[in-house]
């Protein structure tokens, strides 16, 4: 079943006549992701071929929704652009919409997740800044590859992407439920706490692998979630150990301010929930190995 | 980005929040023309982004230009906290004042929102106040499409608690303040003091101001506002070709592709330091999704040129790139460097992993480079360059 993306899943692609867009969609669908249209309204009418798919071109997030059923947007828009395109697919109520976008300023972020929070939350976001999610075997919403792991039972949820790469690799002869990429801005969409909640009541989905890094209190929020709500297992990681304070360290999102957002205290919290916390990714993946017995 | 104090009270002046005049100055003698253009007496403030200069020496009142100078010699050079003061600021001197707030906009990440902050008890470090007394400290959340106008304000100020008879002058101030946050794309604003004068007034007295660098698309005048004299060399450098770099204070470099993954590499490397020498990663390094060879390049260039670095591991995890691209970028990379005539003497410890890992580790081995070895688990990698670096020390 998975979380949030499946094999009947429709896709569009904001952005898709862009360098990057092209170069995803193309891989997307050879993910064998169901991606029923671009949205550029300065191309609407046209189509572009990929290796044979004739992916249409429209003019409006509402117009593919409407010719298309779509229900999944993966936007790659550039980031002064952003805000207007995650506003359009919310306006359209668009179901989810996956921003991969890096380097949005947090006052568009902050906008547009205000704005969704006003329509009621009818768009799920998740992002910005993020790999997007993959449901292996099924659908592939983003550019995490493709080819790393199998249809399995574990499901992820990260702040990263490389190391979301990294920890399904480890794990690949398992294989993935679902993996999804919040992402590592200030302002993100979809939490770890949305993600735990979706693959707790995901039947097919037996351990919960997460991902965290230091800044915010993410990770802090999610084990009291934990705590209170999850029954599956969770094995945790935390990156960012030895990251000085005030010093960004790659993600806008990721930096450890005075003694909040520490990787420490998100691991204690964590450990307090009942999560078993690797040291290293690879360690990481040992314990979900002892935990499932394989 | 964080601002100095005179660059806040610029960026405030330009939004109307009420501020005194101020001009900042890098030499003794012009604290003399300073201050005779306000009239003959001044506040001579270091410029430091730190707080606590005031117990620290930092803030002296001039009751003429001869001793503007004076106190300006003073606290050029001074070192507070560890930041040499290069600037002070020639500021006003403040009416006598009757009463210290604090005022604020910040981004709260955990509720995703904008967030204001004020209180009655300013002059002081407010993280103590909302420590010791949370309930003088109201926070109040701001939608950032519906923003603060002049009722959200006497919303925020009647939480606060604030007087009556500065209350109107307090929302006044807090609508410009917003302007400037917004109009700024800042991710804090803040005034402390804001200060309520004998005569009335109502003047922000010093600041803070944290800029979004993800705006400086629509914010071309921002750069400006760098302090291009206090970042690192090696810091800089990197900047100037695009690489995602933070110096550290070790001695293993890393490169690694993706945040996430370079974080954690850090993490593994200061483990693995832990049986080797206490060593340390010298830097964190994100040479991003498409490791190019030049990428690959720049990024070897700036960490074989610290010298603090004794032995290199490149941690990349082949997912959309793959890692035959990757190697072939190291070798290409460490042949670009020789042919420039840098002196490659350093060990490098490489993992790949992932898409054509394979393909990637054999292009390695072909090539032979002999300060090149491969680890293909990132624990035993981190472990290899710890030892090396611990060798080399």
């Amino acid at each position: 079943m998975a979380i949030f993306l499946t094999k009947d899943s429709k896709v569009i692609v904001q952005g898709m006549t862009g360098a990057t867009g092209m170069k995803h969609t193309k891989l997307m669908l050879g993910d064998g992701t169901n991606i029923v249209g671009g949205v550029n309204p300065r191309k609407a009418g046209t189509s572009v071929d990929f290796d044979g798919t004739e992916v249409p071109v429209f003019g409006s997030v509402k117009e593919a929704m409407e010719k298309t059923g779509a229900n999944v947007s993966v936007l790659f828009v550039p980031p002064a652009f952003s805000k207007a395109a995650v506003v359009e697919a919310i306006d359209a109520e668009i179901p989810l919409a996956v921003v991969i976008t890096e380097g949005i300023a947090v006052h568009d972020s902050a906008a547009f997740w205000a704005y969704a929070n006003e329509k009621g939350n009818k768009t799920r976001i998740i992002g910005p800044n993020c790999p997007g999610l993959i449901t292996p075997g099924q659908s592939n919403a983003g550019i995490i590859p493709g080819d790393i792991t199998k249809p399995g039972r574990i499901g992820l949820v990260s702040k990263s992407g490389t190391l979301t790469y990294q920890m399904m690799y480890e794990l690949r002869d398992i294989g993935f439920s679902s993996a999804v990429g919040i992402g590592g801005d200030p302002v993100i969409g979809t939490t770890h706490i949305d993600a735990l909640a979706a693959f707790e009541a995901d039947p097919d989905t037996d351990l919960i692998v997460m991902i965290g890094e230091i800044g915010g209190d993410a990770e802090e929020r999610a084990a009291d979630f934990i705590k209170a709500n999850v029954t599956k297992p969770v094995v945790g990681y935390v990156a960012g150990f030895t990251a000085p304070e005030g010093k960004t360290m790659g993600h806008a999102g990721a930096i450890v301010s005075g003694s909040s957002g520490t990787a420490q205290a998100k691991k204690e919290a964590l450990e307090a929930a009942g999560v078993k916390v690797g040291k290293t990714p690879t360690e990481t993946a040992k314990l979900a190995r002892e935990i499932l017995g394989a | 980005m964080d601002l100095f104090e005179y660059q806040a009270r610029d960026l405030f002046a330009k939004h109307g929040v009420p501020v005194l005049a101020g001009e900042v100055i890098d030499t003794p003698e012009a604290a003399r023309e300073a201050t005779e253009k306000l009239g003959g007496k001044s506040v001579v403030k270091a410029q430091v982004k730190v707080g606590g200069r005031g117990k620290a020496g930092g803030v002296k009142l001039a009751a003429d230009a001869d001793e503007a100078v004076a106190r300006a010699t003073d606290i050029l050079g001074m070192d507070i906290k560890g930041h040499t003061v290069h600037k002070v600021m020639i500021a006003e001197l403040s009416p006598e004042i009757e009463a210290e707030y604090y005022v604020s906009y910040l981004l709260d990440r955990t509720n995703r929102t904008f967030l204001a902050m004020a209180s009655v008890q300013g002059g002081m470090d407010i993280e103590e106040v909302a420590e010791k007394t949370p309930e003088a400290l109201a926070k109040v959340p701001v939608d950032s499409n519906s923003g603060v106008d002049i009722v959200k304000a006497r919303e925020i100020v009647a939480q606060a608690k604030f007087p009556a008879d500065v209350a109107e002058g307090v929302a006044e101030a807090m609508v410009t303040l917003w302007k400037t946050f917004v109009a700024e794309d800042a991710l804090l604003v803040e005034v402390n003091p804001l200060v309520k004068t004998k005569d009335g007034r109502i003047l922000a007295l010093d600041g803070k101001v944290s800029l979004d660098e993800n705006a400086d698309f629509r914010q071309p005048e921002h750069e400006a506002l760098e302090d291009k004299a206090a970042a690192d060399p090696l810091e800089a450098a990197a900047k100037a070709k695009n690489l995602n770099y933070v110096k550290l204070d070790g001695e293993v470099g890393i490169i690694g592709n993706g945040a996430g993954l370079v974080m954690s590499t850090l993490d593994v490397v200061a483990y693995a330091g832990e049986n080797h020498g206490n060593v340390k990663p010298a830097n964190f390094l994100d040479i991003g999704g498409g490791a190019s060879a030049e990428v690959m390049a720049n990024g070897l260039e700036i960490i074989l040129g610290d010298p603090d670095v004794k032995s290199v591991f490149v941690n990349v995890f082949g997912g959309i790139t793959a890692c035959d691209e990757v190697a072939n970028g190291i070798v290409q990379a460490l042949a670009l460097l020789e042919s420039k005539g840098e002196k490659v003497e350093k060990p490098l410890v490489v993992r790949l992993d992932g898409n054509n890992a394979e393909l990637g580790r054999k292009i390695l081995s072909d090539a032979n480079h002999p300060l090149v070895q491969r680890v293909d688990t990132m624990d035993g990698a981190a472990d290899k360059a710890a030892e090396l670096a611990a060798a080399a020390k």
